[in-house]
């Protein structure tokens, strides 16, 4: 069936009351039930959790086969807890059939790409998937299609009971012995634990794992021991280099710098640029460098942010230290700037991934937000953006906040170089559609600037400001006049990842990569 | 053109392709890989047959390595690679010959 972006889902998806995508606020009013957790009562005194080893947990935590894992992924690139879990569990205990249920994973996940070969691991529900694992999902190598959602959609899919998770796995850069956690402190430190706080909600089990103990209690704790099982303490639960970048720098190149000026100059134009207003940023090249000219508009105007919320880096800190933004609310931290500030700085608060962007609570904040900039694999004349799947059709990025943030905000802004090296960025139809085009209203490039005509609000703020735009189809050709039009990439017939869309319909799928050959 | 000896040209980098001629008797033997097979494979085929076509190069075993450069580079490797292998690349391009 086809769905409101235009894309095929075969019907055999759609049981148990999935439905494709229709648009987006489709399922705005409806009611839920949710699910909750089987939990085991504490009620006796007890001195502490500790047990010897993540082996030791899994057994005091029923682990068996078929069972789901969950993970999250504060730790990002420099993370070694999945890896140290799922070794434990399958070599050590000869557990099989598993699922992983992480909020993101990358390529300090090589490994698991072994288990998923061996059919050890049968499922991957994730936001990002990277690197190997990416590689033999996209070839087929897992028993299920892995399952794709956004930051918002996995808080919404296991509050719903679509996502059951046996045992949450919390990477603690600090615990005590009972199971307070916070992400500071520490000698792995990532700031924010927001990615964690659902998932220890609503497991059946959770099992905190640190290289840091202190003494209890460790507050105020991001997971707390309320909803802890079992605490393990290891030599390591990462890299600390690759958890937090030194400082994100600011981009010197030119073209971005461009770029972000023009992102800057779009975001001025628009009536949500007043006193107080909110703004998400990412932090690639040009998004980033956003945040430098937007202060010079601000300054012009006299007028500060209100807010500013996502994953968080050193320049949005910076901006709170100076008084020019109100408040950072923090979901997950960047840099070691970030890290060290989040509740320390006066205004730098924590939240939840649910509290961050899950469409079915009644309080988002990616809901009240004026400005999102956001990065693209690909963007395609429809708007579609695509920041899961390489151009050669194999998995490699991540919706995270993307969908969210471009659903809830009233002005997404997409920022993309035309090309990138050969590869059209501004295209035809993207690979895979992991944000819809309704969400998506002004695209910068280095090129010209292009409004969705969903948007004639935005066209006039731009008009009026004497910002010149282009259609979006005529940057494409620009693009294809440069590169040279690309064949489409060949798939297979089978599905090897549903694409869910936030509020869990289902927007696009991928599937099994066709071995390249020249004859058409 | 013949190709005489082997000779190469171009690099590794993002956005260049590696070109490698060695001769060969029996037509073009064409062997090519690409960072961006899957959407370009068939143009750059293409693009590196019309080239060698148009200098002339009936016979050779011809090797790209591609990392997403643009035709207009493909076909400058290519030529460059071509005349290094038979001595022209000094002195002797056919500027706006059959190098236009």
């Amino acid at each position: 069936m086809k769905n409101a972006v235009g894309r095929e889902i075969p019907d055999e998806l759609l049981v148990g009351g999935k439905e494709v995508y229709q648009g987006k606020g489709y399922m705005d009013g409806k009611y839920i039930q949710k699910a909750s957790p089987r939990t085991r009562r504490c009620e006796k005194p007890q001195e502490s959790k500790i047990v010897d080893s993540i082996a030791q947990a899994l057994k005091d935590c029923g682990a068996k086969d078929g069972m789901t894992f969950s993970f999250h992924h504060h730790l990002r690139n420099g993370d070694f807890v999945v890896n140290m879990v799922m070794k434990a569990a399958i070599e050590e205990l000869g557990l099989q059939d598993l699922t992983i249920a992480a909020t993101s994973l990358g390529e300090a996940h090589d490994p698991i790409a072994d288990y998923i070969e061996q059919g050890k691991v049968i499922g991957i529900q994730t936001s990002g998937i990277r690197g190997r694992m990416g590689d033999v999902v996209s070839h087929g190598k897992l028993k299920t299609p892995a399952i794709i959602r956004s930051h918002g959609g996995r808080p919404r899919a296991i509050e719903a009971g679509e996502v059951h998770i046996d045992i949450a796995f919390v990477a603690a850069p600090t615990s005590d012995c009972v199971g307070n956690c916070r992400g500071i402190g520490g000698k792995s430190n990532c700031g924010s634990l927001g990615y964690a706080m659902t998932d220890a909600k609503y497991a059946d089990h959770v099992v905190v794992i640190t290289d840091c103990l202190v003494d209890f209690p460790n507050m105020p704790a991001s997971v707390e021991a309320i909803d802890v099982d079992a605490v393990v303490v290891v030599d390591s639960i990462g890299n600390p280099k690759k958890i937090a970048s030194a400082a994100a720098r600011i981009s010197q190149n030119p073209r971005d710098l461009m770029m972000a000026e023009n992102v800057a100059k779009v975001i001025a134009c628009t009536p949500y640029f007043k006193e107080g207003f909110s703004f998400q940023t990412g932090v690639g090249g040009p998004s980033l460098a956003a945040n430098l000219f937007l202060e010079k508009f601000m300054d012009e105007r006299g007028i500060k942010m209100g807010w500013a919320i996502g994953g968080i880096c050193g320049p949005m800190v910076e901006l709170l230290k100076k008084g020019k933004v109100g408040k950072v609310i923090d979901v997950q931290d960047f840099d070691l700037d970030a890290v060290n500030s989040i509740n320390q700085t006066p205004g730098h608060y924590e939240m939840s991934a649910s509290q961050y962007a899950n469409p079915a609570n009644k309080g988002a904040f990616v809901n009240k937000l004026d400005f999102v900039v956001l990065a693209a694999l690909e963007i395609d004349t429809g708007f579609n953006v695509n920041v899961l799947t390489g151009s050669d059709g194999v998995l490699r990025g991540a919706p995270g906040g993307h969908p969210d943030t471009a659903a809830g905000s009233k002005c997404c802004i997409i920022v993309t170089p035309l090309v990138r090296g050969r590869m059209a960025t501004v295209c035809e139809h993207v690979v895979t559609v992991t944000t819809p085009g309704d969400c998506v209203d002004v695209l910068v490039t280095d090129y010209g600037i292009a409004v969705n005509p969903l948007r004639p609000d935005l066209i006039k703020c731009l008009d009026d400001a004497g910002i010149p735009h282009v259609t979006i189809e005529s940057l494409k050709e620009k693009a294809y006049s440069i590169v040279g039009r690309p064949d489409p990439v060949q798939f297979e017939e089978r599905v090897v990842a549903v694409l869910e869309a936030r509020d869990g319909t289902i927007l696009d799928v991928v599937r099994q990569i066709k071995p390249y050959t020249f004859e058409d | 053109m013949q190709i005489e000896k082997n000779a190469a040209a171009g690099t590794l980098e993002s956005s260049d392709a590696l070109v490698t001629v060695e001769p060969a008797e029996a037509g073009i033997e064409l062997e090519i890989s690409s960072s961006v097979m899957n959407q370009y494979g068939r143009q750059i085929r293409a693009t590196v047959l019309d080239t060698l076509a148009r200098l002339g190069v009936t016979d050779g075993k011809v090797t790209v390595v591609d990392k997403g450069a643009l035709d207009c580079t493909l076909k400058a490797r290519v030529e460059c690679a071509v005349f290094r292998s038979c001595g022209k690349s000094d002195a002797g391009i056919p500027w706006g010959g059959v190098i236009r």
